[in-house]
């Protein structure tokens, strides 16, 4: 048992030893690390295994088919956005890069509920030093915001797991579902990371100001970590088809509106993660199959696309739609890389997508959810639009922007090369992908019957013709340098005037009361037990003064006791003392009896 | 970049090479949908070219809602700032 090492460690313990080493040996350690965890992943028998001990609890390592499939892409994943990264000198990037992917690794590979939340917050904090190595002004900005939203992510999802903890006695990270407030809690933090709106803003207010290399991680794992969660914890529960419906429909009216090039692939990226997330909620075998499959070809071609518009910031210095446009003549490989990663998402035959997408639309169809059906349908052709079709077509076609920058870097092209083969691959081929998938079903799914490639292709055909249209007759809304609001404009704009709108009112009635209590009052209380006695007659004698019709005569006098308090204590007889404490007792006594 | 640069696009005679291309495929799959039995999860969808039209139309109604809500949503780009 104790000879069990898990992979998320090879990561995150592999990661502190890259500040110290430079040039080549940096770079080939940081290629082996990733291989190093997939023969790690392979060395180890699917099982539960304890790693370790918290509290009395123990930790496990969970090695299962689902777990798997996650482990797998995110592996190559590392690799392949090292891979891309390798241009990059400094270290702070690559090493928090490795610990945000190694928590990644952690979280799918969890076999309870501790060890969770351990990589979950180690997840942020690695993601959040990735968002921060882009040392822009901006960056550092929407970094704060990042860790704002997550830590109220994790501080829901801990209240669960403990309030969980303490229901069933038991730390096993399996299935939850939805029933009870520990349940609720932790798919509100997990909700977090899935991006569901209106959680969802942090995504495009954060990944568009990572570095050219850090989006690229980025859009791999907090999302699809949070994925797994759901697959493990949450399938068949009815809220996430509507929830996912929303994410694949939602985002893709501020993709087509965007113009930072970016921010219309993280919308994109919501937009694929609501296929996920509907394919769990159905949770029939197919569904969910769909969704794990849709997972691993969505981390290839999404981050395909970050690359090749990575790529294109890299050499021109922006990523908005406004400034590019023309590239096709001094970019050809990036071009053709983006077509390929354009063509997966958008599920053209022969691309990865296709063969995965439909098992999610297919099950909804099957299962007779009408609108479901079509709402995807729509956010089908919808991705084609934006991604598909907007990417490409404003980058490299357009209206020329005169910029004929040089070709993407030569490891660049060898990671998005990497990506577009295997999106390749799995179109041509997908019952390699088929066969490491989690659900064992009866019947095999097969993408390419004639039916499937012809409706297919009208749809993204009917799609493409009226983005010609639109084009052509100069509908289409223009490109502008402007920027869109999204739910994010709660806490960035209207949080703050709310709070100065309701806080100075507040705020100057919380300082009046203040003064009274801490500070009228006390002392008032310190004047009088100076000398009771004549604090009690200037008392008397200024409410008494009014009514004497304020004789010049009567204000001196007052103002003299003023002057001269608080003079001379009465020295009272301990025989008076005695008098006026009988008469209390007396009074006292009275009371009692009457 | 000093090399030859490429206008491979820009020249008139592939672009319209390329819309005919385009279009003679675009009436192949419609004809060819004609002729396919087609299985279909609801009467709707089995009718020959909806998913065509639905592409179509979906992708209108996408961007001109999308512009209508422009009018909404729309900042400068220092609004934040």
């Amino acid at each position: 048992m104790t000879s069990i090492f898990p992979p998320a460690l090879v990561f995150i313990l592999g990661a502190v030893l890259i500040p110290f080493l430079k040039g080549r040996v940096k770079s080939v350690y940081m290629l082996i690390l990733p291989i190093i965890a997939f023969l790690v992943l392979r060395g180890i028998p699917v099982g539960n295994y304890v790693i370790g001990q918290i509290m009395d609890k123990d930790l496990f390592l969970r090695i299962d088919k689902l777990s798997l499939v996650f482990g797998y892409v995110f592996i190559l994943a590392t690799f392949i956005g090292i891979v891309y990264a390798l241009h990059v000198k400094e270290s702070t990037e690559h090493t928090a890069a490795f610990v945000y992917a190694g928590s990644a690794l952690g979280i799918v590979f969890a076999g309870d509920l501790i060890t969770l939340f351990i990589f979950w917050e180690l997840l942020t904090i690695g993601a959040l030093v990735v968002l921060w190595s882009n040392k822009t002004k901006a960056a550092q900005r929407a970094a704060y915001r990042y860790i704002m939203v997550h830590l109220f992510g994790g501080v829901s999802l801990m209240s669960g797991i403990i309030l969980r903890v303490v229901e069933t006695g038991s730390t096993e990270f399996s299935f939850i579902g939805v029933s009870g407030l520990s349940s609720y809690l932790i798919l509100l933090g997990v909700a977090v990371n899935v991006a569901i709106p209106p959680f969802h803003s942090w995504l495009p207010d954060t990944y568009p100001e990572a570095s050219v290399t850090g989006a690229v991680f980025l859009s791999v794992f907090t999302t699809k970590a949070a994925v797994y969660v759901l697959a493990r914890a949450f399938p068949g529960a009815e809220i996430l088809i509507i929830a996912g419906v929303i994410m694949a429909v939602y985002p893709i009216f501020f993709a087509v509106l965007e113009n930072d090039l970016r921010r219309v692939l993280s919308y994109s990226l919501i937009n694929q993660v609501g296929f996920m997330v509907v394919g769990i909620g159905i949770g029939i075998p197919l569904a969910f199959n769909g969704a794990v499959a849709q997972v691993f070809v969505h981390v290839l071609f999404k981050s395909l696309l970050f690359m090749a518009v990575g790529a294109v910031l890299y050499r021109t210095g922006t990523a908005k739609a406004t400034e590019l446009g023309g590239l096709y003549k001094s970019m050809p490989i990036t071009l053709v890389f983006t077509l390929i990663g354009a063509a997966s998402i958008s599920a053209f035959p022969l691309f990865s997508a296709f063969a995965t997408k439909s098992m999610i639309i297919s099950a909804a169809g099957h299962e007779g959810m009408t609108v479901v059906y079509f709402l995807l349908l729509f956010a089908a052709a919808g991705v084609f639009h934006h991604a598909g079709i907007k990417v490409p077509f404003f980058t490299f076609f357009a209206h020329d922007s005169g910029k004929r920058p040089k070709e993407a870097p030569l490891n660049m092209l060898i990671a998005m090369g990497i990506a577009s083969v295997i999106s390749i691959g799995i179109g041509v081929y997908p019952e390699a992908l088929y066969s490491i998938l989690p659900n064992t079903v009866d019947y095999v799914y097969v993408p390419y019957t004639a039916d499937h490639v012809i409706s297919q292709l009208l749809l993204l055909f009917g799609a493409f013709t009226a983005f010609s249209f639109l084009m052509y007759t100069g509908i289409y809304p223009p490109e502008k340098r402007s920027i869109n609001i999204d739910a994010d404009w709660v806490y960035r704009k209207a949080a703050p005037a709310v709070v100065s709108l309701i806080g100075s009112p507040i705020g100057r009635i919380y300082a009046w009361f203040a003064r009274a209590v801490f500070e009228t009052l006390p002392r008032f209380l310190a004047w009088v037990t100076k000398n009771p006695l004549a604090a009690m007659k200037i008392g008397t004698d200024t409410l008494l003064l009014p009514l004497s019709g304020g004789s010049k005569e009567a204000k001196k006098s007052l103002a003299r006791e003023k002057a001269a308090y608080p003079g001379t204590v009465a020295q009272w007889s301990v025989s008076t003392a005695l008098g006026i404490a009988l008469v209390i007792f007396l009074a006292y006594l009275i009371l009692l009896f009457i | 970049m000093k090399k030859e640069e490429s206008d491979f696009f820009d020249r008139p005679k592939v672009r319209k090479a390329l819309v005919v291309l385009f279009a003679l495929t675009f009436i192949g799959l419609l004809v060819a949908d004609f002729l396919l039995h087609k299985h279909s999860y609801f009467y709707w969808d089995g009718i020959p070219s909806f998913n065509a039209v639905f592409g179509l139309v979906g992708s209108l109604a996408l961007v001109l809602i999308a512009k209508h809500l422009r009018r909404f949503i729309e900042r400068e780009e220092k609004y934040y700032d």
